[in-house]
């Protein structure tokens, strides 16, 4: 059943419900004057509809946890207006709309095992794995001879996606990308 | 960055010293948990329980009375619950007294130090001198001494903050903690430090109230980049008004619903017995680190974060 923390427990990806909406805690801080109370701050992001609120607690408070759920499911296709995901042992599939992704949709590969989170039975977010492998499919060469490390082109991924990438990629390379920040991370040789 | 600070205390003819971190009483606050330890003297006996002290306040002060004269230490202190962005439960105090000064003289000698440790961000000279009324007045339009809670209220929700449910913040002093560290601190000490000076007198915790206002305390807090960095204060000689305050605290620690501590009565007789006139400042040595080298996060400055000990 749903649990309640305390303003000990806050932390960054908790899930909580204000009002009847499950919202994850994207930042968590802790403010105490050196001779005074403690305040808590959380900046809180709506599951539902994306909307960041911000919100003050005193030690002592406690919220409600959103009586969320994470399940294993993999990635099938998408009709680029929602993307679809299936249960492996039930073979129930569920719809996950492009607003609801957000940015996600660039990092997601058919049969990726992803953990889709469930809002009274309702899928509400994706969360990929940390990093994902990409094929590049198309980028514009490297000019010869610059090596700098710091300079980055865009390169055109398998999911649609453009991704920032150094100068030394090609056509084909396989990407190593953090889906938490969509960062290149390194070029794997498969 | 200690060897420049035990050079500048050195220069000035201030004396180090070592206090014990153990104690069996406190100086009681109504917000600092000191955590509680368990002495055994054999392996099979049963605990005395002591707490770790939350600043070396007590026992310097005991060596004051005892006529130490001038004197710092750079130590360990710790408090209960306190972990962000800029706490860490265990971390670094400087602390020092200074006979003969009052508050607004050591304030000075706290930006001498720091134009020291912290050159790119307080030069000398620099720092600006502004009281926690005018503070108020200025930023908010309020009078901190004057003004009821509902007004408090109703000024942080027309900044924005959004307070959750219906926790009764019928203490006024809840009210201006929350508006300094949420909306005021940020912009304190950007361009070059700034003291704020004479709190509320129910804040006033180990100061002296102003000769002239009693409704304020002689205590002062230094910001630089909106860090909050010491706390010191024009401090209070009178043992029977600090045992009191002591007593009003736990009272209000156990409306809180937090245990009552023991009083260190020995600081108490210590002031009996007569401290001399001075004042005297704790500053966070791991605060003035990340200063120095633009550290986001206490963690970055710190051997081992709490969780990793």
């Amino acid at each position: 059943m749903a649990t309640t923390y305390g303003t000990s427990d806050f932390r960054k990806g908790l899930r909580v419900e204000f009002d009847g909406d499950p919202y994850l805690v994207v930042e968590s801080e802790f403010r105490k004057p050196g001779k005074g109370s403690a305040i808590y701050t959380l900046k809180v992001k709506n599951l539902l509809n994306g909307r960041v609120l911000e919100k003050t607690f005193r030690s002592g408070d406690s919220i409600a946890g959103a009586d969320c759920h994470d399940q294993k499911m993999q990635y099938i296709f998408n009709d680029s207006r929602e993307w679809h995901f299936m249960d492996p042992d039930s073979y129930e599939q569920y719809g996950v709309s492009k607003d609801q992704l957000g940015d996600l949709w660039k990092f997601l590969v058919e049969e990726m095992i992803c953990d889709v989170t469930f809002y009274n039975g309702n899928p509400i977010t994706v969360t990929p794995p940390n990093h994902v492998e990409l094929e590049v499919e198309y980028c514009e060469p490297g000019a010869k001879g610059n090596t700098a490390t710091n300079v980055t082109k865009p390169a055109k991924v398998q999911t649609g996606a453009e991704i920032q990438v150094p100068i030394f990629i090609k056509i084909g390379d396989v990407l190593k990308v953090d889906t938490r920040t969509g960062e290149y991370i390194e070029r794997v040789h498969r | 960055m200690l060897a420049q600070a035990r050079e500048f205390f050195a220069a000035r003819g201030v004396l180090e010293v070592e206090t014990p971190l153990l104690s069996r009483g406190v100086v009681v606050d109504r917000h600092l948990e000191p955590p509680i330890c368990s002495y055994s003297p054999s392996a099979d006996a049963e605990g005395e329980s002591l707490y770790l002290q939350t600043s070396p306040e007590a026992a310097m002060k005991r060596l004051l009375a005892a006529g130490m004269g001038s004197i710092y230490q750079v130590s360990h202190a710790f408090r209960g619950g306190e972990r962000g962005r800029l706490h860490n439960p265990e971390f670094t105090l400087i602390e020092w007294y200074r006979p003969g000064l009052d508050h607004h003289e050591l304030m000075d000698e706290v930006g001498a130090l720091l134009a020291k440790l912290l050159p790119r961000r307080c030069r000398p000279g620099s720092w600006e001198k502004l009281s926690y009324r005018q503070l108020f007045r200025d930023r908010l339009g309020i009078d901190p001494l004057q003004c009821e809670v509902g007004e408090l209220g109703q000024v942080a929700e027309s900044l924005g903050v959004e307070v959750h449910g219906d926790f009764p913040w019928k203490d006024k002093d809840a009210w201006l903690d929350l508006l300094l560290s949420t909306r005021l601190q940020e912009d304190l000490g950007v361009d070059h430090p700034v003291f704020i000076y004479d709190y509320p007198a129910s804040q006033a915790a180990l100061a002296r109230l102003c000769p002239d206002e009693p409704r304020l305390a002689e205590r002062f807090e230094l910001y630089i980049g909106g860090v909050e960095l010491c706390n010191g204060y024009h401090e209070l000689l009178d043992a029977a008004e600090q045992r009191a305050r002591f007593e009003a605290a736990n009272e209000q620690r156990r409306e809180d619903g937090h245990r009552p501590l023991a009083l260190d009565e020995k600081l108490l007789q210590a002031l009996e017995s007569g401290l001399p006139e001075c004042s005297g400042v704790a500053l966070g040595f791991d605060r003035v680190v990340m200063l120095s080298c633009g550290a986001q996060s206490i963690d970055e400055v710190l051997a081992f974060p709490f969780e990793e000990v």
